[in-house]
């Protein structure tokens, strides 16, 4: 019980210090909102099909925007002291990694709510079926579920911006590849139960890093 | 007597205890087989250069650094299985606030309580607030307080669970004159109240500052730690700064 005590109380402590500075979000939907519209010029008048690229430039929108806001979630912490406030307090590390996923998702979420409306209005293509959400979900847990850790451990190291993409890209590849394939295959017309492969590897995926994060985090966060 | 009190007395006649502790960064040893006694209601006083160990011996303590061998014991509970329920006997105040800066004072201390979890924590926090003096900024962004408001609230978070052991990290590092007088006042009367009220003995303390006098003033005991080890171990009582300080200009020399 006092396992989701804590957690509650780490997401409300990010939405409402995220309410007031703005810090990870305004970072985060800036950046997806340039990767959407740079690749709308880019490829506007070169590409037959616009389904043909579609589904790269909302993963790298996605993704990329995610790094930024992951780092800035621990940087954030790490810089004025509070997370040493975090881990002297007497929870489980693993309800601070839950906290941390369920504030970094949902920043996520909302980039997302807003920046999939847009790259439909600049590349005439719908997202919106329910099929494509699933899709967006369980990769951005996926990105989300390792991003944590990867965030937590990259905090302490000294170019703690490059090196968290550095660690984070080649873990995340099975996740980013699945994603791209399957928003492809969907916006082609394929149903999602033709995507069984693509869906069970990111269902493993997102299932076997939670579980991986949830016994390694506190070693992670140690010296 | 408080649960946490009963928890602490019960089972060890000394409430810190560091056999051999050792800790290395690479190939730089920062702490060199500690052998150190902490008795229940003692405050003792860690001084050192720069360098010493001294914050590292306390982030030990503290349980956010794993020793690279050696003991930690705290209540007679072993810090390296029983971390979880020794953190919350702890209480640390460091040079770092550990508050977040766009929360309010009240929201910050709300939070903590949370994490652990306090039943009903207003009054608790109300009461703290007036002990530290910012009742009147209660509902002010941390962001907006000044280094000395910021360390009195630093304060407030370490006590909100009534700690048995209170872990002070340099607490009056980057404050004027008068807001580190200030703050002493509040620690001197924290050494002196008990954890859960009266008919306890006082808390446990440990102190690390470069302030002989402030130091001297707080502690029942004094350390010299210099390249890791123990220079010099002794009771306060009789010590003033000037008689202290040949004894610590000793112990240092050689290493500034």
């Amino acid at each position: 019980m006092n396992f989701w005590r804590a957690v509650i109380a780490i997401v409300w402590k990010d939405i409402r210090a995220e309410l007031r500075t703005k810090d990870i979000f305004s970072s985060m939907f800036v950046f997806a909102l340039l990767t959407v519209i740079l690749f709308n010029f880019a490829f506007e008048l070169r590409v037959p099909d616009m389904k043909m690229v579609v589904p790269g430039i909302v993963w790298v929108a996605i993704s990329f925007a995610g790094t930024l806001g992951l780092n800035r979630a621990f940087v954030i912490e790490q810089d004025k002291g509070s997370l040493a406030g975090l881990l002297l307090a007497p929870v489980d590390r693993a309800a601070i990694y839950f906290g941390k996923l369920i504030g970094n998702l949902l920043f996520m979420f909302v980039v997302e709510i807003i920046i999939l409306p847009l790259v439909m209005i600049f590349y005439n293509l719908s997202l919106l079926s329910p099929e494509h959400l699933l899709v967006l979900l369980l990769g951005t847990y996926g990105f989300a579920a390792v991003g944590t850790v990867f965030a937590a451990i990259a905090v302490n190291t000294r170019a703690r911006e490059v090196m968290l993409p550095i660690l984070l890209f080649p873990v995340l590849l099975p996740v980013l590849i699945a994603g791209v394939k399957m928003t492809g295959a969907l916006l082609d017309g394929e149903l999602l139960g033709s995507l069984g492969n693509w869906l069970q590897i990111v269902v493993v995926y997102d299932v076997g890093f939670t579980v991986v994060a949830y016994l390694t985090f506190g070693y992670v966060m140690e010296e | 007597m408080s649960e946490a009190a009963e928890a602490g007395r019960a089972v060890a006649p000394a409430m810190i205890e560091l056999r051999k502790l050792t800790k290395a960064f690479g190939s730089k040893a920062a702490l060199r087989g500690i052998d150190l006694r902490v008795a229940p209601g003692e405050s003792l006083v860690i001084f050192g250069p720069n360098g010493a160990g001294k914050t590292t011996l306390i982030r030990i303590l503290a349980s956010l650094s794993r020793p690279t061998s050696g003991k930690v014991l705290i209540g007679g509970l072993d810090l390296a299985t029983h971390a979880d329920g020794i953190r919350r006997y702890l209480g640390v105040v460091s040079h770092a606030p550990l508050l977040y800066d766009s929360l309010t004072a009240e929201e910050n201390l709300r939070f903590f309580a949370r994490l652990y979890n306090l039943p009903a924590p207003g009054e608790r926090i109300a009461g703290l607030l007036e002990q530290v003096g910012l009742s009147g900024r209660r509902h002010d962004l941390v962001r907006t307080f000044s280094r000395g408001m910021v360390q009195r609230l630093a304060i407030a978070r370490a006590l909100l669970h009534d700690p048995l052991v209170l872990l002070l990290d340099e607490p009056d590092t980057g404050l004027d004159p008068q807001a580190a007088e200030m703050l002493h006042g509040l620690l001197v009367q924290l050494s002196k109240t008990p954890p859960a009220g009266e008919g306890e003995p006082a808390r446990t303390i440990v102190t690390v500052t470069h302030s002989i006098e402030r130091g001297l003033a707080i502690a029942d005991r004094v350390v010299i730690l210099v390249g890791g080890q123990i220079a010099f171990e002794g009771r306060t009582a009789g010590l003033t700064p000037a008689s202290f300080r040949p004894i610590y200009d000793r112990c240092v020399g050689g290493d500034r």
